[in-house]
C-alpha cells in the first residue's frame, strides 16, 4: 500500500455563484466554503443544481455571475489550475473507453510527461491495489463492473496526488456492499493524505456517515449547511422532508 | 452556419498552434496513420480503378470514332489526377474517416471523457484533434499518388480490352506521358491536402460539439459526413479555379 503523509488539502471558497442555461436560472447566487481537508458532501434532491455546481467546481463551467476560489485565487484566473492539483470522479467514472485500465491511471502522468513509463507502470500498479483493483491494469474499462469503474476512477485521481477531489455521486447504481468500498475508500483517502473532498450525492446513508460538513442544496440554493449532525436538527420544512423521505406500500384496496 | 464557420475557423487554428506537441502525440499520429491507410488502401484501390476504367469507357469510343485516340490517354490520365483521384478518395475518406472520427470524439464528448480530460488538465485539441489532423493530412495525399496510379491502370486496361477503343497500353502510357505533367499530380494531391484538413476538422468539431445520447452521436456522424463532402466539392471549384489561374 501507498502511504502518503503529507497533508494536502486546499479550501474552495464560492461567492455569489449564479447560473442560468436558456434564461432559466439553475445556481441562485450559492455562497459556501469548504475548508481544507474536510469532507464536504453536497445533498439534495435530482435537478437542484448539485452536478452543475460541482462542474463549475473544477472549472468546467463558466459562471455567469459570481466567484470560486482556491485558496483565495480566482478558480478562472490563468495558471490556477495548472497550480493546483485537482481531479474529479465522474459519475459514469469518466474513464477514457479506448484505453486500458492502466493507461487510465496513469494518464495524467503519461501526458504530462512527469514520471518516466517504469515509474508510472510502478504508480498504476500502487493506486489500483490501494483501490482493491489490483492486476486489472490490462483490462479495458467495458470489462469492469459499475463499482470496478467508479474505483478505477478513484484510482486516477489518486494518481494525481489531488488536493481537492470532487466526486458526482459515486453511489450512484451501486449496490449496497460496494458503496460501502467506496465510501471507507474515500474516507480513508481523506484520512491517509488529507486531500479536501467535495462529494455530490443524494445518498443520506453515504453523507451522513462520512461528511464533515454537509450542505443541503434544493432547486439552486443552499436550504441548510452544518455537520450532519445540524442537518438532522435541521427546522427547514424541505430538509425534514429530504430527510424523512421513505416508500410505504399502499394498504390494499 | 456562420457560428459553426467561425468555431471550425477557430478549432483549426488552435490545432494550428499545437502542432508543436505532435511529435509528443507520435504514437497516436502513427495508430491513426496506420487505421486510415489499412482500413482504406483496399477501397482506394477497387474505387480508383474502375473510375480509371469508367472514365476510359465513356470518353474512349466518343474520341476513337472522331479519329483522336491518341487523345484517350491524355483525357483519362488528366481526368483522374486534376479531379477524380483527389474529390473521390477525399469522399470515401470523409465517408469512412471521418464518420469514426466524429463517432469517437463524439461519444466522448457525450461520456464525459473529454471532460475528464479537461480537469486532468489536458486539452481535447492537443490530445484528440492533433493527431487526427496530422495523420490525416499525411495519409490521404498519400493514397491519391496510389488512388492516380491505380487509375491510369484501370483506364489503360479497358483501353486496351474494349473492342470500341482498343488502344494498344503502351500507346495510352505514351500519349498521357505527353499530355500529363508532374504539376498536374502535384495540384491533386495539393487538393487532396486541403480536403483532408476540411475532412478533419469538420469531423472533429462535429465530434467535440456533440449533445445529447446516441441520437445526437448519430447526428454528429451525418453532419461531419454530409458537411465534409459539400466543402469538399465547394472548395474543389475554388481550388481548380486558383490553381488554373482562371
Amino acid at each position: 500500500m501507498t502511504t502518503i503523509t503529507q497533508k494536502c488539502g486546499i479550501g474552495l471558497q464560492v461567492r455569489g455563484l449564479r447560473k442560468s442555461y436558456g434564461g432559466q436560472e439553475i445556481l441562485h447566487g450559492l455562497d459556501f466554503e469548504v475548508r481544507p481537508g474536510e469532507i464536504f458532501v453536497l445533498m439534495g434532491p435530482s435537478g437542484s443544481g448539485k452536478s452543475v455546481l460541482l462542474r463549475h467546481l473544477i472549472g468546467l463551467e463558466v459562471p455567469d455571475e459570481g466567484d470560486i476560489q482556491l485558496d483565495s485565487q480566482p478558480i478562472l484566473a490563468e495558471d490556477v489550475m495548472g497550480k493546483y492539483r485537482m481531479a474529479m470522479v465522474f459519475q459514469s467514472g469518466g474513464l477514457l473507453n479506448s484505453l486500458t485500465v492502466g493507461e487510465n491511471v496513469g494518464l495524467y502522468l503519461s501526458e504530462h510527461q512527469l514520471k518516466t513509463p517504469a515509474e508510472i507502470a510502478r504508480i498504476v500498479a500502487e493506486k489500483l491495489e490501494d483501490v482493491g483493483l489490483k492486476g486489472t491494469e490490462d483490462k479495458m474499462p467495458s470489462e469492469l463492473s459499475g463499482g470496478m469503474k467508479k474505483r478505477a476512477a478513484i484510482a486516477r485521481a489518486l494518481a494525481i496526488e489531488p488536493q481537492l477531489i470532487l466526486y458526482d455521486e459515486p453511489t450512484s447504481e451501486l449496490d449496497p456492499l460496494s458503496s460501502v468500498v467506496i465510501a471507507d475508500e474515500i474516507v480513508q483517502l481523506n484520512q491517509r493524505i488529507g486531500v479536501t473532498s467535495v462529494i455530490v450525492s443524494h445518498d443520506r446513508d453515504l453523507s451522513f456517515g462520512i461528511a464533515d460538513r454537509v450542505a443541503v442544496i434544493n432547486e439552486g440554493r443552499i436550504v441548510s449547511i452544518g455537520t450532519p449532525e445540524e442537518i438532522r436538527r435541521s427546522p427547514d420544512p424541505m430538509v425534514r422532508e429530504f430527510l424523512a423521505a421513505g416508500f410505504k406500500r399502499p394498504a390494499n384496496p | 452556419m456562420f457560428q459553426n464557420v467561425g468555431e471550425m475557423a477557430l478549432l483549426f487554428w488552435r490545432a494550428i498552434l499545437a502542432l508543436p506537441v505532435a511529435w509528443r502525440q507520435r504514437h497516436k499520429v502513427f495508430e491513426q496513420f496506420f487505421e486510415i491507410g489499412n482500413a482504406s488502401l483496399l477501397m482506394v484501390c477497387l474505387l480508383s480503378f474502375f473510375i480509371g476504367a469508367v472514365i476510359a469507357l465513356q470518353t474512349g469510343p466518343v474520341l476513337v470514332e472522331r479519329s483522336l485516340s491518341s487523345a484517350v490517354g491524355g483525357v483519362v490520365g488528366m481526368a483522374i489526377c486534376r479531379e477524380l483521384a483527389p474529390v473521390m478518395m477525399s469522399i470515401l475518406i470523409a465517408g469512412r474517416i471521418g464518420s469514426a472520427m466524429a463517432a469517437e470524439i463524439g461519444s466522448m464528448r457525450v461520456y464525459q471523457e473529454i471532460d475528464a480530460l479537461r480537469t486532468m488538465n489536458i486539452n481535447p485539441v492537443h490530445y484528440l484533434v492533433v493527431p487526427r489532423l496530422v495523420s490525416i493530412a499525411v495519409a490521404l495525399p498519400l493514397l491519391v499518388v496510389f488512388a492516380i496510379l491505380v487509375g491510369w491502370l484501370g483506364g489503360a486496361t479497358v483501353c486496351f480490352s474494349n473492342n470500341q477503343i482498343a488502344i494498344p497500353i503502351q500507346t495510352f502510357y505514351a500519349n498521357l506521358r505527353d499530355v500529363v505533367e508532374i504539376k498536374d499530380v502535384a495540384n491533386g494531391v495539393f487538393k487532396s491536402f486541403i480536403f483532408a484538413i476540411v475532412v478533419a476538422v469538420v469531423s472533429c468539431h462535429q465530434g467535440l460539439t456533440t449533445r445529447g445520447g446516441p441520437r445526437g452521436i448519430g447526428r454528429s456522424v451525418t453532419k461531419a459526413v454530409v458537411n465534409s463532402i459539400v466543402m469538399i466539392v465547394i472548395l474543389d471549384y475554388i481550388l481548380t479555379r486558383v490553381l488554373l489561374g482562371t
